[in-house]
C-alpha cells in the first residue's frame, strides 16, 4: 500500500498539524466552503423544487437543466470566473453553488411531484390550505428524496471545492495542488487521504440526517418503482 | 492560438470519457442482472457504488498514481467506478421494467433463461440502460478534464494552459469543445437507442428514469454510508 505509506509519512510530521497551513485549519476551511455553498444552494433549490413539484409548472425545464448541467466542465467554469473576476469570493462561490443546485432541485421536485395523488386528495379533503398541504404532507413524504438531493449536492460541492484549490482556494485541495507543483508526493497523498476521509464523513452525516428527518411511517418501506 | 494540438486533445478527451462509460456498462450488465434476480444483493452493491461515487475525482487520481503512474489508466479507473453508481441502477430498473406477462410469454414459447434474457429482457431494458449510459458518458467526459491537473492530457490542457497564460480564448475553446463533445456523444446514444428499439414511438411519454434523478433508484441503502 504505497499510497498509504506516502500519506502516513507526511501526516505524522508534527509541523503539518500547526499554523495557518496546518491540517486542522485546512479541514475547517474545506468544511466552511462546502457548508456555505451547500446552504446557499439549498436555500435556492429547495423552495424552487417544492414550488415546481407542487404546481407541476416548469417540470420539463428542471429535468433538462439537470441533464445539461452534467456536461459543464467544472475546471473551465472555475478558471474562467477567476480570469473574469480575479480571485474573489464570487469566483469560487458561484461555481460551487451552481454545481450544487441541480441535484437538490431535481430530487426535491421529484419527491414532491411524486407524492401519491390520493394522499393529496385526502389532505385537501381534510380542509388543508395549500400551504398546509405542502408543509404537513408533501414535504414530509418527499423527505427521503430531499435528503438524497442534499447528499448528492454535497458530493459535488466537496469534489469541486477540492479542485478549486487550483484557482487559489484554501482547504484540503491546497495540499494536492501545492504538492503536485513541487513534486512532493507525500503532501499530495496526505491531502488526498484527508479529502477522501472528509467525503466519507459527509456521506455518513447525511445517513444520520436521513434517520433524523425522515418520518417514521416512511422509514421501513423500500421505494417501489 | 495554436490549433494544431486541438484534434489530438479532442480525441484524448473522447477516449477518456467514452472508455470508462463502456467498461462501466460491461461491468454493470452482469452485476445489474444479478441484482435484479437476487434482490438481497442490490442493497450492498448500491451502498458500495454510492460510497465510491462520493469520493472526489482528484483525490482518487492521486491515490492511484503510485500504482498506475501518470497514465490514462489513472483517470479511467475512477471514472469507471463513478459510472457504476448510475449504470447498475439503470440495468436493474431496466430489467424491472420488463412486464411480467412478457416474461411469461417468452417462457411459454419455450425460451430458456439465457435466450429470454438476450432476446426479450435486454431489448426491453434498452431505453433505461441507455438513459443511464448517457448520464455516465456525459459526466465522465466533463470529469476527465480534471485529469489535466495531474498531467493526463485532454481538452483540459487548453483550460489549464489558458489559465496559466491568462489567455481566455484558449479556455473558451477547451470548455466549448468539451461541451460539444458531450452533446455529440449524447446525441449518438439517443440515435443508438432509436436504432435498437424501432418498435417504440418516436416521442415517448415523458418519463424520468430513476437514474436521471442523480443517484440510484431505491437510493437509501440502509446501514452503510
Amino acid at each position: 500500500m504505497r499510497f498509504f505509506s506516502f500519506a502516513w509519512n507526511w501526516i505524522k510530521q508534527p509541523q503539518q498539524w500547526h499554523g495557518s497551513e496546518g491540517i486542522p485549519v485546512r479541514i475547517l476551511e474545506q468544511l466552511y466552503y462546502t457548508g456555505l455553498s451547500l446552504i446557499i444552494a439549498a436555500l435556492i433549490a429547495i423552495p424552487l423544487g417544492i414550488l415546481i413539484g407542487h404546481t407541476g409548472r416548469g417540470a420539463v425545464l428542471v429535468v433538462n437543466i439537470a441533464n445539461a448541467w452534467r456536461a459543464i466542465p467544472t475546471l473551465a467554469l472555475l478558471v474562467l470566473l477567476t480570469i473574469w473576476l480575479g480571485f474573489s469570493v464570487l469566483a469560487w462561490l458561484t461555481p460551487l453553488v451552481v454545481l450544487g443546485i441541480p441535484p437538490i432541485l431535481v430530487n426535491v421536485y421529484e419527491g414532491v411531484a411524486g407524492v401519491d395523488p390520493e394522499l393529496r386528495d385526502a389532505a385537501r379533503g381534510m380542509g388543508m390550505t395549500p400551504w398546509q398541504q405542502v408543509r404537513k404532507v408533501e414535504v414530509p413524504v418527499a423527505m427521503p428524496l430531499i435528503v438524497l438531493g442534499l447528499r448528492t449536492g454535497a458530493i459535488f460541492v466537496v469534489a469541486t471545492a477540492t479542485i478549486a484549490a487550483y484557482i487559489g482556494l484554501g482547504g484540503l485541495g491546497r495540499y494536492i495542488i501545492d504538492g503536485l507543483a513541487v513534486n512532493n508526493y507525500g503532501e499530495v497523498a496526505g491531502g488526498a487521504l484527508f479529502v477522501v476521509l472528509l467525503a466519507l464523513a459527509v456521506q455518513a452525516l447525511f445517513v444520520g440526517v436521513r434517520r433524523a428527518v425522515v418520518p417514521k411511517g416512511l422509514r421501513q418501506q423500500g421505494r417501489t418503482s | 492560438m495554436d490549433w494544431s494540438a486541438v484534434p489530438g486533445l479532442t480525441w484524448e478527451s473522447a477516449y477518456l470519457g467514452i472508455v470508462p462509460a463502456l467498461i462501466g456498462l460491461v461491468v454493470s450488465l452482469p452485476l445489474g442482472i444479478a441484482c435484479a434476480r437476487w434482490r438481497w444483493l442490490y442493497g450492498p452493491v448500491l451502498s458500495a457504488t454510492s460510497v465510491l461515487y462520493a469520493l472526489p475525482s482528484l483525490a482518487l487520481f492521486i491515490v492511484l498514481i503510485p500504482y498506475t503512474g501518470l497514465t490514462d489508466t489513472t483517470v479511467i479507473i475512477p471514472l469507471t467506478l463513478f459510472s457504476l453508481c448510475v449504470l447498475v441502477p439503470a440495468v436493474v430498473d431496466g430489467m424491472r421494467s420488463v412486464p411480467d406477462p412478457v416474461r411469461q410469454a417468452a417462457t411459454a414459447m419455450g425460451f430458456g433463461t439465457l435466450r429470454r434474457l438476450v432476446q426479450v429482457e435486454l431489448p426491453v431494458a434498452v431505453p433505461i440502460v441507455i438513459a443511464g449510459l448517457r448520464v455516465a458518458m456525459v459526466s465522465s467526459i466533463s470529469l476527465a478534464s480534471v485529469g489535466q491537473l495531474i498531467g493526463v492530457s485532454s481538452l483540459g490542457y487548453l483550460i489549464v494552459d489558458g489559465y496559466q497564460r491568462d489567455f481566455p480564448t484558449e479556455i473558451y475553446v477547451g470548455g466549448g469543445l468539451l461541451i460539444a463533445l458531450a452533446l455529440v456523444c449524447d446525441l449518438l446514444l439517443v440515435l443508438l437507442r432509436r436504432a435498437l428499439t424501432p418498435w417504440r414511438p418516436r416521442r415517448a411519454r415523458r418519463e424520468v428514469p430513476e437514474v436521471l434523478i442523480g443517484q440510484p433508484a431505491p437510493a437509501f441503502p440502509r446501514g452503510a454510508a
